[in-house]
């Protein structure tokens, strides 16, 4: 990159982007087909194209580097972590005087410091903040995110943005494509997203192993590992005790000090070794170990996936890259399949499903099913119902006054609420966005065969 | 592939979506509001109360400040959702009557994000954490009970007083207030 000026870097005419005018302005034989070669392309690309980051982490930080080197000048980002001191081994936008700071505010400063003609604009705050006015202002939508669930949460907004004519034909415009990237240890994944037309993150959840939760049976009464004394600690001892009158704060020594101790106690007594400070911080934070090449690496494709995706120079991923440097360098390109009957990414005009085997069922098994099943994983769903025109709460846990009134409805048939083949039921939970609506269906020969 | 973007498309800001295909569903205010009171997380000085639980849009608050000018009152506050949520924020009126600069004598609060400032995004967790505010930091500068607000930024001490014998139940000028102590 030119040390000349920092004027000189404002237009598309400087000579600074000279190696992205090569790929942009003039044809190949690796363009994209209806790649058009044009100056308007890099001209689009630095004047309007409008990029969203989300996260300024690890990969954050690689992608806002990426990205403001590319060329983008309107590029948002967000993110509700505070700078912490073992970021700065990777998150190299960060210094020891940061610590304590906005890891959005830190960055876009940094950036904006640093590449002249760029703005970064910083959001501080959840991605839960904001609605869909502020979601449908980009063009692209790229995430480095280390949650599940926020990552699903941004897709049901993207999806949410998306319309559909009378015909239920797409409306191409509406599409805000996603990038995803994540990294763990050294293994990462990058992928494309076009709402609505390929596959989104809830089609493929199945993808994302489910979290480590030991059972509460074996780590009371017969541990066999260190992780299982400390979750001991964590989940019966700290409770109960209740050694700092708070919950317990990761980031607290005095807290973790406390675990250590305890934990060390259970270990011993169970002759199993291993507990150390290092492990009890992993356990309590779920700390997954970062490293700094492999976000480099996922970084990268990211943000070529963006570029590609900002200029049609060339196809994008198709879809789905996953990459695994432990032992040499493997990488592998797949497919993942929009699944039809995804109720994230279904147009909403069309009704999803749910098929029970009976609405003998309970529930309680209902709400069991909705949290089990690899297509919900739902973590706190609350269920309400419309029958004729009168709404009703079925179950809500997390409102005591109205978990109480509702508890009784747990043991109750479907049939017992009312709730039959065809019933629409209303559920809000903490991965999606937005309430979704799913239609029961029951088969009607069960109700048959059980008289 | 499409081709997604035309060079020079520029996004409009806040254009509406139109949406296909409007078969019956739960009104918007509905999905809303069960979305909101299923994600409620609310410090453990409040609480809600729903007579009828299977109304998630009438409800009320119940505050009990822990610190400040009103520790130790419990203030019930009715939330009414209209069918215009998220677009229009709730009303609400604080049911106990209360000696404070920000709630008159019928109960109407004076709390920005329940009018001017209210926006879509908010939700009733911020409104309630926002009345909750009010208890911390009374603020004179925007009053609705003119005389306490002036007593509070005339004399502090008077001011503290006066709420402690509205709360015990008494009078503060001609003006009875019933007891509120949790």
């Amino acid at each position: 990159m030119s040390n000349s000026s920092s004027s000189q870097g404002h237009d598309s005419s400087s000579h600074r982007w000279n190696h992205l005018k090569k790929v942009l302005e003039r044809p190949g034989p690796f363009c994209h087909p209806e790649f058009e070669c044009s100056p308007e392309t890099l001209n689009f690309l630095m004047s309007s194209c409008k990029i969203l980051v989300v996260g300024a982490g690890g990969l954050g930080c690689e992608l806002l580097k990426n990205l403001a080197m590319m060329g983008f000048k309107h590029i948002h980002v967000i993110d509700m972590d505070t700078i912490d001191l073992s970021n700065l081994n990777r998150q190299f936008l960060f210094r020891q005087k940061d610590i304590g700071s906005s890891k959005a505010e830190v960055a876009a400063k940094f950036i904006n410091a640093r590449v002249p003609g760029c703005n970064v604009v910083p959001h501080f705050c959840k991605i839960q903040d904001f609605d869909s006015d502020f979601y449908r202002q980009f063009h692209i939508v790229v995430c480095g995110l280390d949650s599940i669930i926020a990552r699903r949460w941004i897709n049901g907004m993207l999806v949410s943005l998306l319309s559909y004519d009378d015909n239920e034909e797409l409306d191409p415009s509406s599409i805000i494509p996603m990038i995803d990237g994540g990294t763990e240890g050294f293994k990462g994944s990058a992928r494309v997203i076009l709402p609505g037309m390929s596959a989104c993150v809830d089609c493929t959840l199945d993808l994302y192993p489910p979290q480590v939760v030991y059972p509460l049976c074996t780590i009371a009464s017969t541990p066999r590992l260190p992780e299982h004394c400390i979750e001991y600690v964590k989940v019966i001892q700290w409770p109960k005790e209740n050694p700092f009158d708070a919950s317990i704060d990761g980031d607290d020594p005095t807290h973790l000090n406390w675990i250590f101790e305890k934990a060390s106690e259970r270990a011993t007594q169970y002759g199993i070794l291993g507990v150390t400070y290092r492990l009890v911080q992993g356990v309590v934070k779920n700390i997954i170990p970062a490293v700094a090449s492999t976000n480099a690496v996922v970084a990268a494709a990211c943000a070529t996936e963006v570029f590609k995706m900002a200029t049609s120079c060339c196809k994008p991923l198709n879809n789905f890259m996953i990459f695994n440097d432990i032992d040499g360098i493997y990488t592998y390109l797949y497919e993942a399949e929009k699944n039809e009957n995804c109720l994230a990414c279904k147009p909403s005009s069309i009704p999803k499903y749910l098929k029970l085997t009976s609405n003998e069922m309970k529930l309680q098994e209902l709400i069991q099913l909705l949290m089990d099943s690899p297509t919900f994983r739902m973590k706190n769903p609350g269920l309400a119902v419309n029958i004729e025109g009168k709404n009703r709460t079925l179950y809500m846990s997390t409102v005591p006054s109205i978990e109480v009134k509702t508890r009784e409805n747990l043991k109750k048939k479907l049939s017992e609420l009312d709730i039959h083949d065809g019933t629409k039921i209303m559920i809000a939970d903490a991965t999606t966005p937005n309430t979704i609506e799913i239609v029961l269906s029951i088969p009607t020969f069960m109700e048959m065969s059980n008289e | 592939m499409i081709k997604l973007f035309s060079l020079k498309q520029q996004k409009k800001d806040g254009e509406p979506t139109p949406r296909s295909g409007n078969q019956k569903k739960a009104s918007a205010a509905q999905l809303r509001i069960t979305k909101d009171i299923n994600e409620l997380n609310l410090p453990k000085t409040c609480n809600t109360e729903f007579p009828d639980p299977d109304d998630l849009l009438n409800f009320k608050v119940i505050i009990c400040p822990d610190e400040g000018f009103y520790k130790g009152g419990k203030f019930t506050f009715s939330f009414k959702v209209g069918p215009n949520y998220p677009h229009e924020p709730p009303k609400v009126k604080c049911e106990t009557p209360v000696y404070h600069p920000n709630i008159d004598l019928e109960g109407n609060v004076c709390l920005n994000i329940l009018r001017e400032d209210w926006k879509p995004v908010l939700t009733i967790n911020s409104i309630v954490y926002g009345l909750q505010y009010l208890f911390l930091e009374p603020n004179p500068e925007d009053p609705l009970n003119k005389e306490a607000a002036e007593v509070l930024q005339t004399n502090r001490r008077l001011f503290e007083c006066n709420v402690q014998k509205a709360l015990r139940g008494g009078y503060v000028g001609s003006i009875f207030f019933e007891r509120c102590m949790k």
